[in-house]
């Protein structure tokens, strides 16, 4: 493509330039529609004709989220707290697991290593979703229900994080491998020494793609928990709501999807550099 | 799993020399002892693997023979479960309707969207992309529980509802539309929202795989007279990064055959006449609301090989070099 730059001013490029800004900002909209709901106040919540952008912003919202479920049973921070241990279980340990596995699966031969790879590749074309009743039965048959580790270990195996991190590390050179093995390092220290400073590329993007998924995830809170205290922040959201259709709270609800969608796009914008240039490597061939 | 390898026959031969030279077994237990360490990294990953995804397809199809409320033992029904899917239960085939109806549009439109969008980014200089992707990468990492308070305002049913004010001024409406209610509409609403959330892991492989396709192969094409920008991303970009296209395609059809999210929050769950009622959202309602954990295995069991046929469908169309 670096050959093709723009560099003289061509109709086709002043197009693809209003084109891709005007799109962008019809994609950015509603994501725009909601800061500016969480900063309304209730005046202007309800106001006919509705109004787009915010006259008098406030934080009056982000106030009451704090207050209304301050006298419920549970507080607010409460799921805050509960969705930060939960993603970051999985973050953590699916990081590290994944890595483990693609270790050997890209860099040592072994029998079974295109067979185990295959197999995994293979969960990545269906959707963990199908898999969830036997999973409940088997996280409630284990007295596991409640607990943190519930909605946890189901997603540590991720076969998207180890795909990623194979892909990326069959690209690197072995030289440095073979240079800590001569230096006496146990495979071991090898993994730890070498292998994961190289493939942090691969490793801030699976780490970007499991958080997004867990974090925005209502399904181990909907199915694994059945009291208050556990629930996430996503179906915590759901309770504020009340439902489809209820208007009540709506600049409440604003300002918790606001706090909710926040730390996700900051996720991206940390690690997009790295996101671009393992997701190069993220090729299927049969 | 590990009889894939070696075939009966061999093992029975392996057997019959095993007394002098190792047999393949014997050499296959050599290799493995020998690069345990490999073993002993992959044990996590295998382990947490086998618990909660090869377990669970197992016994998703063994349950799905069966009668299972949770409470009492399962009771074996041979194929009856799937008969009643397919010959008694007007829903589930309602569901299959609209769920092959979002993904034949939201499959496609949301994939060639995605390539589309990336190279058109990709013409651009390096230090002004970052922007672009992020408008359209957003929207995709947004839950769509979070952004439902959005979505809800915008296709409200009465004058305030944003879409309905603004159709109303227009002149095209005379009175509000019952977006969210009215069984017509539902499905394209469903699909407008899901095609918003759908530049997600595939857009940033095409991204990616578009950035590093070699620049000399641009040349080369230009002597052998390519032309038009047409001409060369249909010669050069496009089979340059066929195995991003392929990955982009697995992803996209996951994400298109489990719609639930997006339905159960604009709609409701179940939604009016189940006219947002998709595969998932009936696998739902049977395995966590009626607890018919038999019935709704058989509905996983399905959507699992309808996944896995699309898959094997797309590898042989992307797949080929």
């Amino acid at each position: 493509m670096h050959k093709l730059k723009l560099r003289r001013l061509d109709y086709g490029g002043v197009l693809l330039y209003l084109f891709l800004t005007a799109f962008g900002l019809f994609m950015l909209l509603p994501l725009i529609y909601m800061a500016v709901t969480a900063l309304k106040p209730t005046s202007e919540l309800f106001m006919f004709p509705p109004r787009f952008f915010v006259v008098n912003p406030t934080l009056v919202n982000f106030r009451d989220l704090l207050l209304i479920t301050g006298t419920s049973a549970v507080p607010f921070s409460r799921f805050i707290f509960n969705s930060i241990i939960v993603t970051g279980g999985i973050v953590a340990g699916g990081v590290v697991i994944s890595a483990m596995a693609a270790y050997p699966l890209a860099k040592h031969h072994m029998p079974f290593k295109s067979f185990i790879f295959n197999m995994i590749v293979a969960a990545l074309m269906f959707s963990p979703l199908v898999l969830q009743i036997p999973q409940y039965l088997l996280i409630s048959r284990s007295g596991l229900m409640n607990t943190y580790w519930a909605m946890i270990l189901p997603y540590l195996a991720a076969p998207m994080g180890m795909f990623l991190m194979t892909q990326f590390l069959r690209q690197l050179p072995d030289a440095l491998l073979e240079a800590a093995r001569i230096d006496g390092a146990s495979e071991w220290k090898v993994f730890w020494i070498v292998v994961m400073p190289m493939l942090k590329p691969a490793i801030s993007t699976f780490a970007l793609f499991s958080f997004i998924s867990a974090w925005n995830d209502p399904y181990p809170s909907m199915v694994y928990t059945t009291v208050q205290e556990m629930k996430t922040l996503p179906l915590a959201i759901q309770t504020i709501s009340g439902g489809v259709g209820v208007v009540a709270r709506v600049g409440t609800l604003a300002a918790a999807s606001f706090l909710m969608i926040i730390p996700t796009i900051l996720v991206f914008i940390i690690t997009q550099r790295m996101v671009l240039q393992t997701m190069a490597h993220s090729g299927l061939k049969e | 799993m590990s009889s894939e390898i070696i075939t009966p026959a061999e093992a029975g031969g392996a057997a019959v020399l095993d007394s002098k030279t190792p047999g393949k077994w014997a050499q296959l237990w050599i290799d493995i002892k020998k690069n345990k360490v490999s073993y002993y990294f992959l044990a996590p990953f295998l382990l947490l693997f086998a618990i909660f995804t090869i377990v669970p397809i197992i016994m998703s199809v063994v349950l799905s023979f069966s009668y299972y409320n949770i409470i009492e033992t399962p009771k074996f029904i041979g194929f009856s479960n799937y008969k009643l899917l397919f010959v008694d239960d007007d829903i589930f085939l309602k569901a299959v309707g609209i769920t092959l109806k979002f993904a034949v549009i939201t499959g496609p439109v949301g994939y060639i969207l995605a390539f589309l969008l990336a190279w058109l980014i990709s013409q651009i200089p390096q230090k002004y992309r970052f922007f672009y992707t992020l408008c359209f990468y957003l929207p995709s990492i947004t839950s769509a529980v979070a952004m439902s308070v959005v979505w809800l305002y915008f296709f409200a049913g009465d004058r305030k509802g944003l879409l309905n004010h603004w159709l109303i001024q227009l002149g095209i409406l005379n009175e509000p539309y019952l977006f969210l209610q009215n069984v017509d509409s539902i499905v394209p609403v469903i699909i407008i929202v899901s095609l918003w959330m759908s530049m997600g892991v595939g857009f940033l492989a095409f991204l990616a795989g578009l950035q590093n396709v070699p620049g000399d192969l641009y040349e080369a094409g230009s002597i052998d007279g390519v032309k038009y920008r047409w001409q060369q991303l249909w010669f050069i970009t496009i089979p340059s990064v066929k195995p991003q296209l392929l990955f982009g395609a697995v992803m996209q059809v996951v994400s298109s055959l489990t719609v639930f999210d997006v339905s159960m929050r604009l709609v409701g769950f179940p939604s009016p006449l189940y006219a947002g009622h998709t595969i998932m959202a009936h696998l739902f309602d049977y395995a966590f609301t009626r607890f018919e954990m038999g019935y709704a295995s058989a509905i996983a069991v399905l959507l699992f090989f309808l996944m896995f046929g699309m898959n094997r469908l797309i590898f042989r169309v992307l797949g080929r070099d």
